[in-house]
Order: C-alpha cells, then sequence, then structure tokens
C-alpha cells in the first residue's frame, strides 16, 4: 500500500512523499517525534500521521475474535443474523410471499414504476405498517419519510392509518376473544401519524445534506426502522447538467445510504422513476438514473401494468428468486389483488 | 437551504477561512463535492473534513415534522383544508375536497375536448367571495395558446352563479381578478414564471393556470432519445411555486399519437407470451400525453378527457387520494357539468388510455351550445 492512498491531507502526503516515504511499510517503525522534525511539522500531525498509517495495515487488534481480517464477519454468522433478520409487510400477501415476507430492514430495496402505479401508495404503506407492535406480527418502529416530489398526502396517510388500526382492531377481536381485548392498547390512526417523520427536500443539496445528516437523527431516534426516499430521482433528473457529477453524487448517497440500512438495521426504500431507453431500434421502459445507479440498491422491484393487474416484479436481488405478483392498490391501502374484486365499488 | 453560507455555520475559524479561500461558499458548493475532493481541495485531514461535513449536512437538511403535526396545521390554517373545489361533486368527493393547494394538477385530453372550459371554470370559482364557495384571491392564467375567451368565462359565471353575476358590477370586479398572460415562445415563458414568483406572493394570488404546457415545446420535442428534457427546469420552479405559496396549479397538457416504435414495456416482459402483445397491437391507434413520461412523473394528479362512443369522460388517471373513477360530462352553458357524481372505476391500466373515438359528434355537439 501506498502513502498516496492513505486519508491524509495534501500538504502532508505531499511532505512525506518528498521526503522519501512513499509506501506504508517505510513509515511504520517510525516514532512521532522522529517524523516531526524529518517533515517540520508539529509532534500532533506527526501523530495523525502515523495513526492512519496503522489504521491502513490493520494492525492485528487485541481483540480474539476468530476472523482473518479485522471488521469482517464469516457467512455463518452472516446467516445467523440473516434468520433473525425481519421483515416490514407491505400489506399485499402475495408480494409479502415472493420478497420472503415483506421489504427486509438492513438492505437497500428500490422499487420503481410508471407514474400512477402506486409508488407513493406503497411508500405510505410502508411507513404505517413499520409500526405495527411486536405482538401483532410487526416491527414496532418508528418511519421517516423523505419527500422529493411533494406527492406526499396527509390525507391519504390517514387513510391508510385508520385503515391499519381497523385491522389490528379486528385481528385481536379474532384471536383474544374476551373482556382482555380491550387490555392491548389500541394504535389510533393519531399515532401512527405521530410516529412518521416527514422531511420535504427542495433541492438536491438538501438531499445530499439530508442523507448525511440521517446517520445522526437515527442515532437520536433509535426505534426508526423504515427510510422511505419519495424519489430518489426527481432533483437529480432536472437540475444537473454535468453527468459526471451526477454519478459521483448519487454514488455518495447510495454508499451513505447502504450503511445507514447495516448500521441501524434499519430498512431503505428508495422509489425511483421511469425513462424511455433507446435500445434495439424501440424504445423500452427502464428505471431512471442509469446504468451506474442500478448497482446502488441491494434488491430492485418493478412495478408495472399486467394487461389489467398491477404486478409486481424482482427484478435484482441476491437472495429472492425473479418472480411476479399481483397487487392492488384499495382505499385502505395496498391489498391482495382478489380482496379487491370482492370490494364492492364505494362511493 | 441549499444556498446557506458556510461562514455563518459555526465552523472553526481557521475552517471557515479555508473554506472560502477555497471559493466555497454555500453549502451546495461543499456538499457537491466527494470527502475525499474537499481533503484534496482544502489540505486538511480526513477528520475534519468529516466534521465539517457533517456540520454543514445537519445545518442545510430541512427539519422533520410528524405527519400528525403536518394534518393539524392545514386542518387549522387553511381555509376548506387546502382544497380548491371544482364544484363537480362526484370529482371533489374522490379528491377529497377538491384540488389540493401546493400540488400541480394536469388536464390530458385532445383538442376541444374541454380542458380550456374546466381552466376558465375553474378560474372563476377561484376569484368567487369565499361565502359563495370560492378563494376569494387573484389568478395568473397563461395562456399559450391564445383560446382564453373572456366572453365565455363570464356566460360561464352567468349561467353558474346567477346571484353573484347579476348583481352590479360583480362581472366586472370578478374578471378583473383574472390575470391572462399571452408568452409567444419558451423564453418569454420563462420570464413571466420569474416574474410570478414575486407577484404571487405580494397579491392575493390563488390559483395559477397554464394552458396549456406542451404547445410551449411542440415541435422542437418529440420521440428520439434524449438527455435533457426541455421543461426540466420549468418542473422544479412550479412545483417549489405551488408549494411554498400553497396554492394549486392547473396545467393542460395535449395528445400525440403513439410513435410506432415506442413500446411502453419493459426488457423483462418481452419474453412474456403473446398474447400480451396482440393487446397492445390493437390499442395501437390510442394517443397518448404529449410531453413524455418525465412530465408524468412530476404531476401529482392527472385528470385524463376523452371520449368514448359519443360521450365525455373525465378520469382520474393518477391520484394520491382517489380511486380510478371515470365521471361522464358534457360541456354546457355553465361549462362543464358531470353527468352523474357516483363514477365508474376503471379496471387496470385502462385509466390512462386516452380515446378519442366518436370525437366528430361531440365537436358538433358542442357547437349547439
Amino acid at each position: 500500500m501506498e502513502v498516496l492512498r492513505l486519508p491524509l491531507s495534501a500538504s502532508h502526503k505531499g511532505k512525506l512523499i518528498s521526503a522519501g516515504y512513499t509506501s506504508i511499510a517505510s513509515l511504520s517503525s517510525l516514532s512521532p517525534s522522529h517524523l516531526a522534525i524529518e517533515l517540520k511539522i508539529s509532534e500532533t500531525d506527526a501523530l495523525e500521521i502515523l495513526k492512519s498509517v496503522s489504521d491502513g495495515i490493520g494492525l492485528p487488534s487485541t481483540s480474539s475474535s476468530v476472523t482473518i481480517v479485522n471488521g469482517a464477519q464469516s457467512a455463518w454468522d452472516m446467516l445467523q443474523e440473516e434468520e433473525t433478520l425481519v421483515h416490514i409487510t407491505t400489506s399485499c400477501a402475495d408480494l409479502d410471499n415472493i420478497l420472503g415476507g415483506g421489504i427486509s430492514c438492513k438492505e437497500v430495496t428500490e422499487i420503481g414504476g410508471v407514474p400512477g402505479i402506486g409508488k407513493t401508495q406503497l411508500g405510505i404503506q410502508l411507513a404505517v405498517n413499520v409500526q405495527i407492535p411486536y405482538h401483532y406480527g410487526g416491527v414496532g418502529g418508528k418511519a421517516i419519510y423523505v419527500d422529493t416530489e411533494g406527492s406526499f398526502m396527509v390525507e391519504r396517510a390517514l387513510q391508510i392509518a385508520e385503515a391499519c388500526g381497523d385491522d389490528m382492531a379486528e385481528y385481536s377481536r379474532l384471536y383474544h376473544k374476551g373482556p382482555q381485548a380491550c387490555e392491548v392498547k389500541m394504535m389510533q390512526a393519531k399515532d401512527f401519524l405521530e410516529n412518521i417523520f416527514y422531511f420535504r427536500v427542495c433541492s438536491y443539496t438538501e438531499q445530499i445534506a439530508l442523507t448525511n445528516y440521517l446517520d445522526k437523527f437515527i442515532t437520536e431516534h433509535k426505534d426508526v426502522k423504515v427510510v422511505i426516499i419519495d424519489s430518489i430521482t426527481f432533483h437529480f433528473r432536472q437540475d444537473f447538467d454535468d453527468m459526471a457529477l451526477r454519478t459521483r453524487v448519487l454514488g455518495g448517497i447510495a454508499l451513505n445510504l447502504m450503511k445507514l440500512a447495516r448500521k441501524y438495521g434499519v430498512a431503505v426504500v428508495v422509489l425511483n422513476q421511469v425513462t424511455n431507453k433507446y435500445s434495439d431500434g424501440s424504445f423500452h421502459l427502464a428505471l431512471a438514473l442509469g446504468d451506474s445507479w442500478s448497482h446502488a440498491s441491494t434488491n430492485r422491484i418493478i412495478l408495472h401494468w399486467n394487461g389489467d393487474e398491477r404486478h409486481a416484479y424482482i427484478d435484482k436481488s441476491p437472495s429472492l428468486r425473479s418472480a411476479s405478483a399481483p397487487y392492488s392498490v384499495t382505499s385502505k391501502g395496498i391489498r391482495n389483488l382478489t380482496s379487491n374484486k370482492k370490494r364492492i365499488k364505494h362511493m | 437551504m441549499a444556498n446557506k453560507l458556510i461562514n455563518e455555520m459555526g465552523l472553526r475559524k481557521s475552517l471557515r477561512h479555508i473554506f472560502a479561500a477555497r471559493n466555497i461558499i454555500t453549502a451546495k458548493d461543499a456538499l457537491s463535492l466527494t470527502e475525499f475532493e474537499l481533503m484534496e481541495l482544502l489540505d486538511v485531514g480526513l477528520a475534519e473534513v468529516k466534521f465539517a461535513v457533517a456540520l454543514i449536512s445537519e445545518i442545510a437538511s430541512p427539519h422533520y415534522q410528524t405527519v400528525q403535526s403536518l394534518l393539524e396545521q392545514r386542518m387549522q390554517n387553511e381555509y376548506l383544508t387546502g382544497h380548491l373545489p371544482t364544484h363537480l361533486k362526484g370529482l371533489d368527493a374522490a379528491l377529497c375536497g377538491g384540488l389540493p393547494f401546493g400540488t400541480l394538477t394536469e388536464l390530458v385530453g385532445p383538442s376541444g375536448i374541454g380542458k380550456t372550459q374546466f381552466c376558465l371554470k375553474i378560474s372563476l370559482l377561484a376569484a368567487l367571495p369565499s361565502c359563495y364557495g370560492g378563494l376569494d384571491g387573484h389568478v395568473i392564467y397563461i395562456d399559450v395558446e391564445s383560446k382564453f375567451s373572456s366572453r365565455r368565462l363570464i356566460e360561464i359565471g352567468i349561467n353558474s352563479f346567477p346571484e353573484i353575476f347579476c348583481l352590479e358590477g360583480m362581472a366586472k370586479e370578478m374578471a378583473g381578478r383574472i390575470t391572462v398572460l399571452r408568452p409567444g415562445s419558451l423564453t418569454e415563458f420563462t420570464e413571466s414564471l420569474q416574474k410570478i414568483k414575486v407577484s404571487v406572493l405580494q397579491h392575493q394570488v390563488k390559483l395559477l393556470i397554464i394552458d396549456s404546457m406542451a404547445a410551449l415545446v411542440s415541435g422542437e420535442y418529440e420521440q428520439g432519445p434524449q438527455r435533457h428534457h426541455p421543461l426540466g427546469w420549468h418542473i422544479s420552479f412550479i412545483k417549489s411555486l405551488a408549494e411554498f405559496s400553497r396554492i394549486p396549479v392547473v396545467m393542460t397538457n395535449q395528445v400525440r399519437s403513439r410513435g410506432a416504435n415506442q413500446i411502453f414495456r419493459y426488457i423483462f416482459q418481452e419474453s412474456r407470451d403473446l398474447t400480451v402483445e396482440d393487446d397492445n397491437e390493437k390499442c395501437d391507434s390510442r394517443l397518448v400525453a404529449a410531453l413524455g413520461i418525465h412530465w408524468a412523473h412530476a404531476v401529482n394528479i392527472r385528470l385524463v378527457l376523452e371520449s368514448r362512443s359519443g360521450q365525455r369522460f373525465i378520469k382520474v388517471a393518477k391520484s394520491p387520494v382517489s380511486p380510478p373513477l371515470a365521471f361522464p360530462f358534457q360541456v354546457t352553458s355553465m361549462g362543464i357539468v358531470l353527468l352523474n357524481d357516483d363514477g365508474v372505476e376503471m379496471a387496470g391500466s385502462q385509466i390512462n388510455a386516452i380515446d378519442h373515438q366518436g370525437h366528430v359528434d361531440i365537436v358538433h355537439h358542442g357547437d349547439e351550445r
């Protein structure tokens, strides 16, 4: 490893190299005071440099972990962890089925589709569903909703929250017959809405800033279990002339989101728009933001019309098989398709 | 908040000077760079850059609100809980009270279907005194296609609200509240948008209408792979305008016939059974909304106006609150009138289709009014 790759400021690097220290190995046996004199820098600065050198090589620490490389995890441990992984239900049983129980925490899931297919609906639904308490089979967390498009509708959130509350009441009536049913504190629509933190983002700078800030915000609000970004695309689609910069900034955001998901065990749901992609002499629909972005998410779900039905298709996932399931958008939120057919036309 | 000055963020003085010296003045400048680039540029260590970026991010990021407080705020502060009623009962019910403030509502349909009629009617409604269910405000009407007709406006007013318009001087006052702009080109349009931004806040402007968006770019735009949408800037601008002044914005959009090589499917759908393909072939005669899919993502509510077998329908094609409903309507001397308020729920993607069968009949029918 070379000195150039160390996380040091440019002037320090320059001084190191001009003094002949080009590889890390040459630095490893130096004392801070020696280095300070040689580079004509203060001793604290020298100490900093040496610290980053030892971090860089990853000197074996004293901990008794069995892994070969520090900070790594064996595949077996990961499997154990995956089995305890929680999922957030989408309220559509078919969709939950193909997703292996719902949107998984600790992962970044991207959901895309044509306008009006129900992306925002699914987003609001997840923001409500994440709050279903443990004893109802939920996650019992809170939600962050990042709205870049201004498409979040309070009225709709209220409808979905009310329906969710009703469903839970129904559930407890069925399973806890008798007086003890009343003991369980029922969640009101108001409680649901109280636990959704809504951020309205008006420019791409704010979007970058917020992604950076979320780390701190989640530390302060530990029970946040889902972050919904509706949509990642909007500002990046209109305000950017410099495409290279866009790719770089988006890459940064993607990394940050993955870090959030892993570090705090939250589910990150990123909604994306679609665009026309020109290939083989015809236009196809494809999710926006280009090819480099398509690597950013762990799972990718595309919502599309299949004849007259709305379908969700798993386009990419490391663990789930590619499958497609119908769903419907009802006045109560996202539901199974069959229940839709039984539903009488309201109004 | 993107343009907040780094100087005023409470960074260490020396660090502040370094930022200023490298001409990184606003949060936008700083956050467009990666941490590594900042280190190179500012010549400071990783820890310091990380600290600075975290601080800048925290200050530049918007504040949160719980949805509950948002709801309460809307209930308290806004007249009619933030909706402009269209006085079309069924439609109002489906949209939870009318066209919501702060969002973009789009009307799509073939020419002569009644888009402008709808616009005229709602501009009257926004101007109407609040005791008659209006917003009692000014209206800015951007008339790109030169279709605005004051005479028709007064006619609709007299027939729908005779009790107001027969009062002495009321017609003058109502019509006086509607300001019509006629930009001739996209550049002029851009200029007038910027002027509007100021006047929306100064005067009691309660509604902005743009009739039509598509006319501005027709000719220049269509087909071919394009990196940038010609209206990219306008989309952002109009959205933020709507949001910050909390007014509804209504826009109309034209239709185009679908190009032969435009397949509106994903690649993974290709290999599916051929029945779907046949289905798509059949509807090739259908029309699609102009301005493309990018634009369609940007609007919050899309109302499709179409005609099927001699009957006109208004369909709620995209809305976060309404189920996909279609209402039959006709254009009368009172403007647009719904024939029934129940609406028919449409199956699947039909809601997005724009039909124009039997359209000739309707134009004829319309002339009789």
